[in-house]
């Protein structure tokens, strides 16, 4: 029972810190530029595909190729900032709020039928030569590959941190974060922190992607499931916070697998009820401040 | 209201001519599109009163759609009436908004929008899991199916719309749905009751899309109850009203005529599920370069003429 019980919670943090991952990228978009990117699980996608190909077409590495999939999708979040959102967003907060959610909802109704087109709609999956080892500990088992994207997580969300709180640059992103108008008169180049911001919260999709690809199918159709695992940490932790959005997609991880042990398909359910019970109860989020 | 004798007697006009098409041509293709298009009419305009008068923009508008369909479907062939099966579905629908409304609107602005985004998720996961099964005509009734009385009923659906759409835009209750979508803390504080006129606009709107699914019940031979819960309608409502012209009484008939010819003629020339992305693509230049949808490009081309003509006349 115990051991059940411990093997359920290790499932739940593998799980969760993929969710994690998933919603840092999300919530910093959403804080510095405060914009919300619906679209977010749909770039996830592509970066999943991208690795897929990178496995499959050139036998590259997964874990080799997650910084070849982070330079690319940072590129096409650069490439999306510039033709679309960079048009909203200087926008009044409501009305930027508003229409760019409107054009990630167009993104996502394109993603998945290009998707589908150039990587048909089977079910892929990255699955190296390790994927299946496992290795015993205390009657648990641990996967490597899972083991791995833990460890990718925390490293990536670390130096997320490490940058948005000792460079000058992270500063900037905080400042602009907090008033970019204000940021803009103290000299900070908002335009570029914008891009830059927008294709770090993309790159971090994609590696999500690549990640999730290593232990789940990829769909062309995944992107919406993903994006509302994203949201539903990022409402948690309060809008913006880099560090509480990965500790709230673990919670989020081991409540899921903790619950599917009782609710067999409905898991997802309770954990959509669970988070619009919160969001009504506290709509800044578990840690987020007044 | 003399001055809108003109608009009203063309509107009459198009209804009866509408009301008299299938004495003209029998052709299925012909009535089939003519069907989607005023289904379409009475979803978007239904989708119209809550996200484009009262700017609460619900993303999760195919749950009350879906609740509509099944309801009226299974109490149809359950053997009730299908007018008491039809009000039933749309009725459920408005009451499960009323329920979900009190708590969904202490979320303001984008919160709301997450929220109805989630609830359609919930739904869509319980009701594929509760009903994996297709519900399918009877033998009997697919003897009898024609597509004449599905018409008229999509054609009564979406005159109920407008004039719904026409009596809440001229109304206080519209002016006040406005005022909360303009400024929700300037129309606090001139008295309008932000909790109240919002259920009001939900509950119209849902019962609509609701009356818009058992019409779809109805129209459908074959339903996959996972499907009419697909966020799909709420994407489609939500287009065609940006397409057309949000917040306006005719924006979302020219968005529903655009939208399915655009689709029957993409879906000839393009793959698959690819017209989905030519919409998107449309969707998204609507809202960067156009925010007031084809229906005010319409206005500044014919303002334009008339603009253009002057000079000659003047010139002459």
């Amino acid at each position: 029972m115990v051991q059940f019980l411990a093997q359920t919670f290790v499932n739940g943090i593998n799980v969760g810190a993929l969710y994690g991952l998933a919603a840092v990228g999300l919530s910093l978009i959403f804080g510095v530029m405060r914009i919300l990117n619906v679209a977010h699980g749909e770039f996830l996608m592509v970066g999943g595909y991208i690795g897929f190909w990178l496995f499959k077409l050139y036998g590259v590495d997964p874990f080799m190729g997650l910084p070849l999939v982070g330079i690319f999708l940072f590129l096409i979040g650069i490439v999306f900032y510039k033709v679309v959102f960079s048009r909203v967003a200087k926008f009044h907060e409501e009305v930027k709020l508003k229409n760019s959610l409107l054009i990630a909802f167009g993104l996502y109704l394109i993603f998945p039928q290009i998707a589908m087109v150039l990587w048909t709609a089977d079910e892929r999956a990255i699955s190296p030569k390790y994927s299946g080892q496992a290795f015993d500990l205390l009657g648990v088992r641990f996967g490597y590959v899972p083991l791995w994207n833990v460890c990718v997580a925390i490293v990536i969300v670390l130096a997320m941190y490490l940058f948005l709180n000792k460079t000058y640059f992270g500063k900037s992103l905080r400042g602009t974060a907090e008033s970019w108008k204000a940021a803009k008169l103290s000299g900070i180049n908002i335009e570029w922190t914008f891009m830059i911001t927008f294709g770090l919260g993309i790159s971090l999709a994609g590696i999500a992607g690549v990640l999730i690809a290593l232990t789940q199918e990829l769909t062309p159709v995944m992107g919406m499931s993903w994006t509302l695992k994203a949201l539903i940490v990022v409402v948690l932790a309060g809008m913006g916070s880099i560090v509480g959005a990965f500790v709230a997609g673990l919670i989020l991880g081991i409540v899921e697998a903790v619950s599917a042990i009782f609710m067999g398909p409905y898991t997802i359910a309770i954990g959509l009820l669970i988070f619009l019970i919160i969001l009504v109860l506290r709509p800044r989020g578990l840690f987020g401040r007044a | 209201m003399p001055k809108n004798w003109k608009s009203f007697s063309i509107f009459g006009g198009i209804i009866a001519l509408l009301a008299l098409l299938p004495f003209f041509t029998k052709r299925s293709d012909v009535l089939t599109w003519s069907c989607l298009t005023l289904q379409y009419i009475l979803l978007s305009q239904s989708w119209n009163i809550i996200g484009g008068y009262a700017g609460q923009v619900n993303l999760g508008h195919a749950v009350f759609f879906g609740l509509g369909a099944l309801t009226t479907r299974y109490l149809w062939l359950a053997g009730l009436p299908f007018p008491v099966s039809l009000l039933s579905g749309a009725f459920i629908a408005a009451v499960f908004a009323l329920l979900i409304g009190i708590p969904a609107f202490r979320l303001r602005g984008i919160y709301f929008v997450i929220g109805t985004l989630v609830l359609a998720e919930i739904l869509k996961v319980v009701i594929d899991t509760r009903f994996p099964v297709a519900s399918v005509l009877p033998a009997e009734m697919l003897l009898t199916y024609s597509l004449v009385p599905r018409y008229y009923l999509s054609l009564m659906g979406a005159v109920l719309a407008m004039i719904a759409v026409y009596f809440i835009s001229h109304s206080k209750l519209g002016l006040g749905m406005m005022a909360i979508r303009e400024d929700e803390d300037a129309a606090k504080t001139s008295g309008v009751g932000i909790l109240q006129y919002k259920l009001i606009a939900f509950a119209i709107s849902t019962f609509l899309a609701g009356l818009a699914g058992g019409i779809f019940a109805f129209y459908m031979v074959a339903i996959q109850p996972g499907y009419v819960f697909s966020p799909i309608w709420t994407f489609d409502s939500v287009v065609i009203v940006f397409v057309g012209g949000i917040g306006t009484l005719i924006g979302p008939i020219i968005g529903s005529v655009f939208f399915v010819l655009l689709k029957q003629w993409l879906s000839l020339h393009l793959p698959g599920g690819l017209h989905l992305a030519v919409f998107g693509v449309l969707f998204i230049l609507v809202v960067l370069y156009m925010p007031d949808g084809f229906i005010e490009a319409i206005r500044r081309y014919g303002k334009m003429m008339t603009l253009g003509r002057k000079p000659a006349v003047q010139g002459g």
